[in-house]
């Protein structure tokens, strides 16, 4: 392709306002111009990023609605816990980009494992019947996730499941107050990896929508009857992007589970994956960039409300319904579509690509 | 057997409170098509007003219950009109994340009237337990109305679609929204209508769900609201019958699962009978296939 | 009556009543269908539909409105099973098999109503119809190997080529949702052309067409069949379509096939006119 695409100037930019975004920020902590909170805040950002950048591969490439996106989060969260928490105490001098970058990895293959098996029924099922049923697994992962103890003895890995907590043992992961004695890992050092793993969410979802899986999984979205009828196999396809959906949050998971000393299973609940949701639909259904902005900025806005505290939510919800509102009045999605169609329809008569005769 | 017996008793019980719910949740999708998330919350609200009317005003229990029922449907045809009626011709994305607003917009709401603290809500029924077997079993006054209150609504609401001229309009609108245009019926009023209906169902069902279970607080109705459209879905999804079967057993499934295998996994046990009913009958237990044209 | 722009062979029958050119004769048939016929809930929208396409014929199903022709190509396509009877293509029962497999078999089609993907430019549409033309795996896709390059670049020219069928090259890079009507007819045969078939069908594709239009596509369709040497199956309410460039016509009433014949013996077939004329009779009254 001789001529710089529109796509590929528009992944460029993506690349470029991640890397930028990421030196403003490392200057201004350097500079001792971040507050605490903000601080606090910045490796949550990225893993919101993360997820958001994923569901929008479920919600915008592949067109299904998923309600339960934080439950894959949590199967990474606690997978990578767990696990960072098992490799402290086998390797105990092991550094933490070590730690963090294994129990990434191990967070998007549990993830990974889980989307697989959560997608063979629910990939059956179409709109509303899928999204009711994505948040359904979401809420069975909290609940079963409510049962399971994990504990080292030794360097053994202990688990049980259902049976009631003894005060005796140093839990791991304990029911229903969740991941404790987390092997934390520092927020700078937790940064970073955010970054690193941004990027490679960025890299992993534009290559494959750019690419013969990702235009099949784009086909199916679009019409169904018409993919098949040129040989698309819409189940593979549509897996597929659930499975790497659930992998990517499994990771972000990972992240997120790594910057706390403790984490309750409650953090996933379906509150979160519609959280996640709501970023996606506000940057832009199947716009990656969009998501990026959205999750960041919408991430961080209740805490910039903390003055207002007790009406913050309040002015989120209300701010939620007048942009949405306002985005999809007809005078304004006629504008802005007219706005696109009518510079392309434009273009196509002044080069002459559609002939008189034609009829349009 | 009687404990059995008066699990069941109290699965049927909550599952009429669910049944309740879904009636509203699967009227409102059935003519809107929309998932309207922000049900549950006026269950909320619902109870909540009637908490106040009894606890502040001194106001009788039946009058409470009115109230709250009374403001509930203007609640819900407010809803409508300011948010989703812009929306009429949007995605259905953009009203489910429009819904999720008002969601979060009527809970915060309750927040700064009522606090965040639990109230206790006092029963709105007046007199004692029902006991059969020597005392053995007990059967509560509250599971027995709602029982009975929730079989009169469905079948009330049977006799509305069927019979009067604004139920046929309802299930015109339901099948085809451009042709019952065509043929005078105004959609706008219709639309209207079915958010006030299922609005006053959920009032009656936060006093109901509050009656058995007293704690209130600006995030009740959400669980609830949920579990309720999982049983709309589960009967069938736009079919009154459909949500009415799926409540009920839903109710019973969570109370049987909880007493019976798991505290912990009687929400879990009532998704996971979902996910299989769906994969067998992905329409529902009674909705009808659809088939799309080539 | 019409202008004729069918080449001069001559139809010979073939066994089983159906008649192919007397080219096609000693090849096997492209498409055969033995009693053909579906059922939905009681009611036969087809039943005993036996036709035989040769393997480069120019074939046309005609109808009134509803008398099952495009169910006819649902049943071909695998998006029906059918009740009863088999479908044989390129001499392959396709009983059991999906609408992917038959499109892997050399069987795609365009649609009455246009099912495009909207969202994505021309030029993708095209390239999903390459889908099973290139081999490259998710992973070469998403770590850009060289097999990605390669195949990529392949796929481009392919795709420019196809396009170029239609003179549409230069429409690569638009919406396909923003393209004129004519131009997304042709875009839907493009994409159906791109996944090499032996048998193309062709749903009613100059409906919306201008008589210019029209003419142009006459043309295409031929120089189509000519290029690929495949066949082409096509429903068409256009008689001037119809008679001009059909070999083998075949007339459905009903669900019902009643009767098959070159152009000329269509044209004097009495069945024919009745369920035609009859109708405006009807209508009239």
């Amino acid at each position: 392709m001789k001529k710089p695409n529109r796509r590929f100037v528009t992944n460029l930019c993506t690349y470029l306002m991640v890397i930028i975004a990421f030196f403003v920020c490392r200057s201004m902590i350097d500079a001792g111009t971040m507050s605490r909170s903000m601080k606090g805040q910045l490796v949550p950002i990225c893993a919101y990023i993360v997820m958001a950048i994923s569901l929008n591969l479920t919600v915008g490439i592949s067109g299904e609605l998923s309600l339960g996106h934080a439950g894959f989060m949590s199967i990474g969260a606690f997978s990578g816990i767990i696990f960072a928490g098992w490799l402290r105490a086998v390797v105990p001098d092991v550094g933490n980009e070590v730690r963090l970058l294994l129990a990434i990895l191990v967070g998007g293959v549990f993830a990974l494992a889980a989307g697989f098996l959560i997608g063979i029924p629910v990939l059956r099922l179409r709109g509303d019947y899928l999204a009711i049923v994505t948040l359904a697994f979401g809420e069975i992962i909290r609940s079963l996730l409510n049962l399971c103890y994990f504990w080292l003895e030794g360097t053994d890995l202990r688990f049980s499941f259902g049976s009631s907590p003894d005060p005796a043992i140093k839990y791991l992961f304990n029911g229903p107050a969740g991941a404790q004695n987390v092997a934390k890992i520092p927020t700078e050092t937790g940064f970073i990896g955010g970054f690193i793993l941004v990027l490679v969410t960025l890299f992993v979802v534009l290559n494959l929508i750019g690419s013969r899986s990702g235009r099949a999984i784009m086909a199916a979205r679009d019409n169904r009857i018409a993919a098949e009828s040129v040989g698309v196999n819409i189940t593979k396809y549509k897996m597929m992007a659930f499975t790497v959906s659930a992998c990517l949050a499994g990771m972000a998971g990972a992240l997120f589970g790594l910057n706390y000393s403790t984490l309750q299973s409650v953090k996933f609940n379906v509150d979160a994956s519609i959280q996640v949701l709501v970023f996606v639909v506000l940057g832009g259904i199947g716009n990656i960039w969009g998501s990026i902005i959205s999750a960041a900025l919408l991430y961080v806005l209740p805490e910039m409300l903390r003055t207002f505290s007790t009406y913050r939510m309040l002015i989120y919800a209300i701010v939620l319904i007048i942009v949405m509102i306002i985005t999809n009045l007809p005078l304004v999605r006629g504008f802005v579509t007219q706005l696109s169609n009518a510079s392309e329809r434009r273009r196509m008569h002044r080069d002459g690509k559609i002939r008189k005769g034609d009829a349009v | 057997m009687v404990i059995f017996l008066s699990h069941l008793v109290n699965g049927v019980s909550l599952g009429s409170v669910y049944a309740i719910i879904a009636l509203g949740y699967s009227m409102v999708y059935g003519i809107a098509k929309m998932l309207n998330f922000a049900h549950g919350d006026v269950i909320m609200v619902g109870a909540y007003v009637c908490y106040s009317a009894i606890q502040y005003w001194g106001l009788p229990p039946f009058v409470g219950i009115l109230l709250s029922m009374v403001v509930c449907t203007l609640l819900g045809m407010l809803i409508e009109f300011g948010a989703y009626r812009p929306l009429r011709q949007a995605t259905s994305l953009a009203v489910l994340i429009t819904a999720i607003g008002v969601s979060y917009l009527l809970q915060n709401v309750a927040l700064l009237i009522w606090g965040a603290n639990p109230k206790v809500f006092s029963s709105v029924v007046g007199f004692g337990s029902l006991t059969l077997f020597n005392g053995e079993l007990k059967i509560t006054s509250e599971a027995l109305i709602t029982i009975v209150v929730s079989v009169l609504i469905m079948v009330g609401l049977t006799l509305f679609t069927g019979k009067t001229r604004m139920g046929k309009a309802m299930r015109a609108v339901s099948e085809d929204r451009g042709a019952a245009e065509l043929m005078g019926i105004n959609v706008n009023r219709t639309i209207s209508m079915t958010f006030a209906i299922g609005s006053a169902l959920a009032a009656i069902a936060g006093v109901l769900l509050c009656s058995s279970y007293p704690a209130l607080m600006p995030t009740t109705g959400s669980m609830p609201g949920i579990k309720a459209f999982t049983a709309a879905v589960f009967g069938g999804i736009g079919s009154i019958p459909g949500a009415m079967l799926g409540g009920i057993l839903l109710g019973i499934i969570e109370i049987l699962g909880k007493a019976y295998i798991s505290t912990e996994l009687g929400d879990a046990l009532v998704f996971a009978v979902l996910i299989i009913i769906l994969l067998f009958k992905p329409s529902g237990l009674l909705g009808r296939p659809e088939r799309e044209k080539v | 009556m019409t202008e004729t722009r069918r080449s001069t062979t001559k139809m010979v029958p073939f066994p089983s009543r159906s008649i192919v050119p007397e080219r096609d004769l000693d090849k096997q048939p492209i498409l055969e269908t033995n009693h053909l016929g579906i059922e939905f809930g009681g009611l036969k929208a087809v039943q005993d539909f036996s036709i035989t396409v040769g393997r480069t014929e120019i074939a046309g199903l005609i109808g009134p409105n509803g008398a099952g022709k495009t169910t006819v190509f649902n049943l071909l396509t695998k998006v029906y099973q059918p009740t009863t009877g088999m479908v044989l293509l390129d001499g392959v029962d396709t009983a059991g098999k999906t609408t992917v497999e038959a499109s892997k078999m050399g069987i795609a089609r365009t649609f009455q109503n246009i099912r495009l993907f909207g969202n994505m430019t021309v030029e993708d549409n095209v390239r999903i119809g390459l889908h099973n033309q290139i081999s490259y795996n998710m992973f070469s896709g998403i770590f850009r190997l060289p097999g990605y390059w390669k195949q990529e670049k392949r796929q481009h020219e392919k795709t420019m080529e196809l396009l170029s069928i239609f003179d549409m090259q230069d429409l690569a890079d638009v919406k396909a949702s923003n393209l004129p009507y004519g131009a997304q007819r042709r875009l839907e045969i493009v994409r159906a052309l791109a996944t090499e078939p032996k048998l193309l069908l062709l749903d009613e594709p100059a409906a919306g067409m201008n008589p210019h239009e029209t003419e142009e596509l006459m043309d295409n369709i031929i120089r189509i069949r000519d290029q690929f040497q495949i066949a082409v199956l096509l429903i068409e309410h256009d008689m001037k379509l119809v008679m001009g460039i059909c070999e083998g016509i075949c007339v459905l009433n009903f669900g019902q096939i009643i009767a098959k014949g070159t152009a000329e013996e269509i044209q004097a077939n009495p069945v024919v006119i009745e369920a035609y004329l009859g109708k405006q009779k009807e209508a009239e009254a």
